[in-house]
């Protein structure tokens, strides 16, 4: 128990701290200037002082970004179900989903532009495009290795091939689901602030371009944890829906 | 056609992917609700029978034939236990053991059902030793506790025809012993037709009324064996010497069909231990 709350309660605190207080010290130690790299101490009041424009960005970031995701899970999700349906589909299909996947996505960002002009669509579709082939790989995997005896116990039932999917399928493969969830709910906010950086007039990327292009670098550095922070939260309400949905595929881990 | 319960008739089946087949023009008749043990080396197809009846295979060539329909057109419920534990992880002990009725039922029905069924199936659990695990998770139980929840969800829905593929081979000696006197109380009781592949000859005189050894691969049968043993059987018994005469006779032919030897000599009987 006592080992529980270090390792949950206390060491992820205490390990960021330290974290920063060496990067405090070492600005003050080395006598480094603002605009290069901004203490800690100076990025926290930062934050206070200019408390309006990084959280309505950070909201707008937010929100590409959650949206963007939910198109991911849904197509991801459709996507890895066609895949493991038919071996026809998987064929056809993979070879072009994987030569997509290595595009940078940032290339992209241009011709959506071009297509949906500046601003919240285009990093929304960027969030969706970079974070939704981990769901399709994994959905993939996890209905590809469910136990044959399984689906034979189900087709002595005489269960159809969707009652089939329902019962053993998409539960057993849930776990592999919250894995990739977890790379995805990142990956995503990569996807957002990359369009924001490239063509947006709104969004923490956005405002980290503008305050880059004036020399603010503690605004800069703020956006940075904002984007950090967030990641953090939404990754750990994944986790937290992981442990509730898939506890049985983690009954060695103390929860 | 013919008024026995099961009927293989000249029954062949290659998988897709081998170029051995699996059983070769096996033709056999099963009464209803008699116990046939199919026992015979790795290997030797006596699974593939199973998967035949439980409809989880077509045969190439030949017909298998459940109380007048196809095995895979039949209307007659079956139940099947496996080796490996196939215990849905994700659900309680209770919803495992319900997933038949579920599954046959389709939801609107199990839902207006369900009162009955939950009773039914907490009934036949706590019968089976398993009281404690209703509400608890498979994979807290042990291998012995997740066989026993197996049987107890393969004769939920009251099949009339019991497929037992080698459920207690993974088990120690003490309580696969006492699975025995489980399914031939069970047996007892409802009178399911059942089919069980064994690697365990005691097994098969225990539960079996006829025992059917197979050839190596691709199956044949070689000898078929009437249990007369009276019922019910008990594990002292299995150390009567009519019980042991009727393993070591099975234990011959196994020996011939590994040895390949064609002709079905006599064996020595020796004193070492008749499980294969």
């Amino acid at each position: 128990m006592l080992d529980w709350i270090l390792s949950r309660r206390v060491l992820p605190w205490l390990v960021t701290t330290v974290f920063f207080l060496l990067w405090e010290g070492a600005v003050v130690a080395f006598d480094i200037q603002p605009f290069i790299l901004p203490a800690p101490s100076l990025i926290g009041s930062t934050f206070i002082e200019r408390w309006e424009p990084i959280s309505s960005n950070s909201l707008q970031t937010l929100m590409t970004t959650l949206v963007g995701l939910g198109m991911a899970i849904v197509v991801g999700i459709a996507l890895g179900l066609a895949i493991s349906a038919h071996e026809k589909v998987y064929a056809g299909l993979y070879p072009l989903l994987v030569a997509f996947n290595s595009i940078p996505k940032v290339a992209l960002v241009p011709l959506l532009v071009i297509w949906f002009g500046i601003g919240t669509i285009p990093a929304i579709l960027t969030a969706f495009l970079i974070s939704f082939f981990p769901i399709v790989v994994n959905i993939a995997t996890g209905i590809a290795t469910v136990e044959p005896e399984l689906n034979d116990l189900m087709r002595s039932l005489r269960a159809r091939r969707l009652t089939i999917l329902r019962k053993v399928g998409l539960p057993r493969t849930l776990p592999y689901f919250f894995a990739a969830l977890k790379v995805s709910v990142t990956l995503a906010f990569v996807g957002s602030v990359i369009s924001e950086t490239v063509a947006a007039n709104a969004g923490i990327g956005y405002m980290m371009v503008v305050a880059g292009s004036r020399f603010d670098v503690p605004l800069v550095f703020a956006g940075l944890m904002a984007i950090g922070a967030m990641g953090i939260l939404l990754y750990q309400a994944a986790e937290w829906l992981e442990r509730k949905l898939t506890f049985w595929a983690m009954r060695n881990t103390p929860s | 056609m013919s008024h026995h319960y099961v009927t293989l008739e000249q029954v062949s089946l290659r998988y897709p992917k081998s170029d051995m087949p699996a059983i070769t023009n096996i033709s056999l008749h099963i009464e209803r609700g008699h116990c046939v043990a199919l026992v015979g080396p790795s290997g030797c197809g006596k699974s593939s029978i199973l998967r035949l009846l439980g409809g989880l295979e077509t045969p190439t060539s030949g017909k298998v034939i459940i109380d007048g329909n196809t095995a895979d057109q039949t209307r007659e419920a079956v139940g099947m236990a496996f080796q490996k534990s196939t215990m849905l992880d994700w659900r309680t002990v209770l919803d495992n053991v319900l997933l038949p009725l579920e599954v046959t039922d389709g939801p609107t029905i199990f839902r207006k059902h369900y009162q009955t069924y939950r009773q039914r199936a907490e009934a036949s659990l706590e019968r089976l030793g398993l009281a404690d695990y209703i509400n608890r998770y498979p994979w807290e139980m042990s291998g012995g506790m997740q066989q026993r929840a197996s049987l107890c969800r393969a004769l939920i829905h009251e099949p009339s025809l019991l497929l037992l593929d080698e459920p207690f081979a993974a088990l120690d000696a003490f309580t696969r012993e006492d699975l025995w006197g489980l399914v031939q109380t069970i047996r007892e009781e409802r009178h399911p037709t059942t089919i069980l592949v064994t690697h365990d000859l005691r097994e098969a005189v225990f539960l079996a009324d006829t025992v059917y050894v197979f050839s190596k691969g691709p199956g044949r049968i070689v000898h078929r064996e009437e249990v007369e043993l009276s019922r019910p059987r008990t594990i002292t018994g299995t150390f009567e010497p009519s019980f042991n005469d009727t393993v070591q006779r099975l234990r011959a032919h196994i020996t011939n069909v590994r040895e390949g030897t064609s002709h079905d000599e006599p064996a020595q009987h020796d004193e070492e231990s008749p499980n294969a």
